[in-house]
């Protein structure tokens, strides 16, 4: 996998909450056995209108933002179905971060700003997803209403998003230790997996005394 | 120290731990389909590795399969992935429900009917509804294409830990009200984020109640509130289910008998501490159905649409584009709607007690004549077992459209889709935009509230049927 340790580029906002990956990549791109051809069909509901010609109101259409690399979107970015292919077609575009808000909904009640199935599909391909507070990123969408897109510097060893120009602006934000390794080596997980095939062995020995195998299936 | 359910099978499970946190988890149970598996292969193949356990991964095909015949796939890229599964399947080994298999069906319902769903096991599946099989105390969540590869390549899965909330319901859910009602009014209280991060446990005595099928569709849409899984301890009730005919991975015999002595322990400690906890009264609960464009969008069926300011969990600019979207106005009752196309099956409502449900409101019965209304049986299992009960019939003579086994309109990725402006009462699980066709709107209702509204031609209350 492609590995992450920084990117430097332009950003597009498409600030909507709970943005599914039904959105992200429509079913009927999803009958490909192939991994790569997503990217052109990105957002495909709201990118093209309905004889197929671009929607020039939307972002990703509009001249300023060719060649985007971060998506700013709003919280629960990537709910619903499991399909990898979402994260394919966002990479594929051209993306390599995505930021969005996790949000407080009551004191102590974090809302995550990723849906979980999405965030490991990201990691586990090279896309960076970045939660700020819901106050950063709102300053991010204010800063692209009032100037056009901004530039930044995403920064994973320091864990930084700067933003170019004045005033120039760092945020600062959390991933897991596991995520921040696989991102910056670029670890094919299998490969690391299949060194620790003695453990495993063993714990099959001891576990599946305990656990009926599935290999008695008659007439299937 | 005492533990949660959770806990308990996932310390069963841990191979190692690492020093950044994951661990390696042990997979007991593999399902696979055609959409999400054909990368995975692929990549095994590039990096000339084997599938390690095939004796513990099934396959079918249910995405992309049409209904109304098993002859062949009239879509060339469709029956090239189902053709791509079924080399895949055989060239590694791997058990195979092929679309002319007695058995096909959608995986998360052949699953279970074949007792290759165990409880206290760990299953994945590309596939989010995977949270389905929790329903029989199992751990059991959907992965992405990457991950299936690994675990295609070494029976395991690296994860974190989630966090553990649990889910109280109380009160007799009353009559012509669903377990379908329970998971969507959790849903709208949560809101579709509020479980991302933990891994649910649903308890309580209505809980108990229910059968397997009906724990299922709780369980099924745990990930609609975020959560990867949902939990509900095994008891009689899952025993009994296991214990029945016809599920050949099933252990019989003495081993089911030692099986169930282990299982009977799969239960949260008394003082086990939940990150999260949540009662739910449903002793006056409503039949629910969505309005939007999100399942936590939802409402009582005797409510009306609500104004952008007034939703928890939704901002009003997104409700308003939701509404927009839908053509819908605050104020307007949801049984006011009209409806064109009324949608019956799903991994959500496809089972056999979903479609007897429906079955007995149509019995006699005409449904409008603008209304269009498809019933999909979850397999082809319940399909013979529909017709050996005259089910079939029933929606035959009241004007629906009686199918094979799959996916079908929940995600319209093989023929069964809405034209642009369609609206449909369906049974399934998601009504996000255009995901039943382009341009098409969803209100997710339960088997019971579809059956209603198609005689209606409206969104409709079903409890009138259960007086």
């Amino acid at each position: 996998m492609q590995p992450f340790v920084k990117c430097r580029g332009k950003l597009a906002v498409l600030y909507r909450a709970n943005i599914d990956t039904d959105q992200i990549i429509p079913k009927q791109f999803l009958k490909s056995v192939a991994r790569t051809g997503y990217g052109e069909n990105l957002f495909f509901e709201w990118r093209y209108d309905a004889s197929g010609r671009p929607d020039p109101s939307f972002v990703l259409n509009r001249p300023e933002y060719d060649k985007a690399t971060i998506l700013v979107a709003g919280n629960n970015f990537g709910c619903g179905s499991s399909r990898e292919h979402a994260v394919w077609a966002l990479m594929q575009f051209g993306f390599r971060a995505v930021v969005a808000p996790w949000k407080e909904e009551s004191p102590g009640k974090r809302i995550p700003a990723f849906a979980d199935i999405f965030r490991s599909n990201s990691t586990r391909n090279g896309l960076l997803t970045i939660e700020l507070t819901t106050d950063e990123v709102q300053w991010l969408v204010s800063q692209d209403r009032k100037y056009g897109p901004l530039e930044a510097t995403v920064d994973l060893v320091s864990q930084t998003i700067t933003v170019q120009g004045t005033p120039r602006e760092t945020f600062h934000f959390e991933i897991p230790p596991d995520d921040k390794k696989m991102l910056l080596q670029g670890l094919d997980h299998i490969d690391t997996t299949l060194k620790d095939l003695g453990e495993i062995e063993r714990f099959e020995r001891k576990h599946n005394v305990q656990m009926p195998t599935a290999d008695k299936s008659p007439g299937l | 120290m005492a533990a949660t359910l959770y806990d308990k099978i996932w310390h069963e499970h841990v191979v190692r731990e690492y020093d950044d946190g994951s661990v390696l988890l042990y997979v007991d149970r593999h399902l696979l389909h055609e959409v999400t598996s054909p990368q995975a292969f692929e990549g095994l193949r590039l990096a000339g590795r084997r599938v390690r356990r095939p004796d513990l991964v099934l396959a079918t095909v249910d995405h992309n399969v049409p209904t109304r015949h098993r002859d062949s796939v009239s879509d060339p890229v469709a029956a090239e992935q189902i053709a791509a599964l079924q080399r895949n399947a055989k060239e590694y080994g791997i058990r195979y429900l092929g679309l002319s298999h007695p058995e096909q069906g959608i995986v998360h319902v052949v699953g279970p009917e074949l007792g290759f769903t165990l409880p206290g096991t760990t299953i994945v599946c590309g596939d989010s509804h995977t949270s389905t099989h929790g329903a029989f105390g199992a751990l059991a969540f959907g992965i992405g294409t990457s991950e299936v590869e690994h675990v295609l390549a070494t029976q395991t899965i690296r994860i974190r830990k989630s966090q553990t909330f649990r889910v109280r319901f109380v009160g007799r859910l009353p009559a012509g009200v669903t377990a379908k009602d329970m998971i969507l009014y959790f849903i709208g209280l949560v809101g579709p984020a509020g479980g991302t991060g933990f891994v649910l446990e649903f308890c309580g005595d209505p809980i108990r109640a229910l059968s397997m099928e009906e724990r299922m569709t709780v369980c099924n849409m745990s990930i609609e509130a975020g959560a990867r899984a949902g939990l509900i301890a095994p008891d009689k009730v899952t025993f009994d289910y296991i214990a029945a005919d016809d599920r050949p991975f099933a252990p019989r015999g003495r081993a089911l008998h030692e099986a169930i002595s282990r299982w009977e322990k799969l239960v949260s400690d008394y003082d086990a501490q939940f990150d999260r906890e949540m009662e739910l009264n449903i002793a006056s609960l409503e039949p629910q159905v969505t309005w939007g464009t999100s399942p936590g969008m939802v409402t009582g069926i005797s409510g009306k649409v609500p104004e952008p300011e007034e939703v928890e969990h939704f901002s009003a600019d997104d409700v308003a584009k939701s509404l927009t979207y839908a053509r819908l106005k605050p104020g307007q009752k949801m049984v006011d709607i009209p409806i064109d196309v009324v949608f019956l099956g799903s991994c959500t409502n496809g089972r056999l007690t979903d479609l007897r449900i429906a079955a007995e409101i149509l019995k006699g019965k005409k449904i409008s004549p603008h209304v269009r209304m498809i019933v999909v049986p979850g397999s082809e299992r319940i399909r013979r077992h529909a017709e050996q009960m005259g089910l079939d019939k029933i929606f035959r003579e009241a004007g629906a459209e009686w199918r094979h086994a799959g996916c079908s309109m929940c995600l319209a990725m093989n023929e069964d889709r809405l034209d642009p402006g369609q609206r449909c009462a369906s049974t399934t699980n998601r009504n996000f935009e255009s995901r039943q066709g382009h341009d098409s709107i969803t209100h997710l209702v339960s088997p019971a509230t579809a059956a209603a509204s198609a005689i209606a031609g409206h969104l409709s209350d079903p409890r009138e049927y259960f007086t």
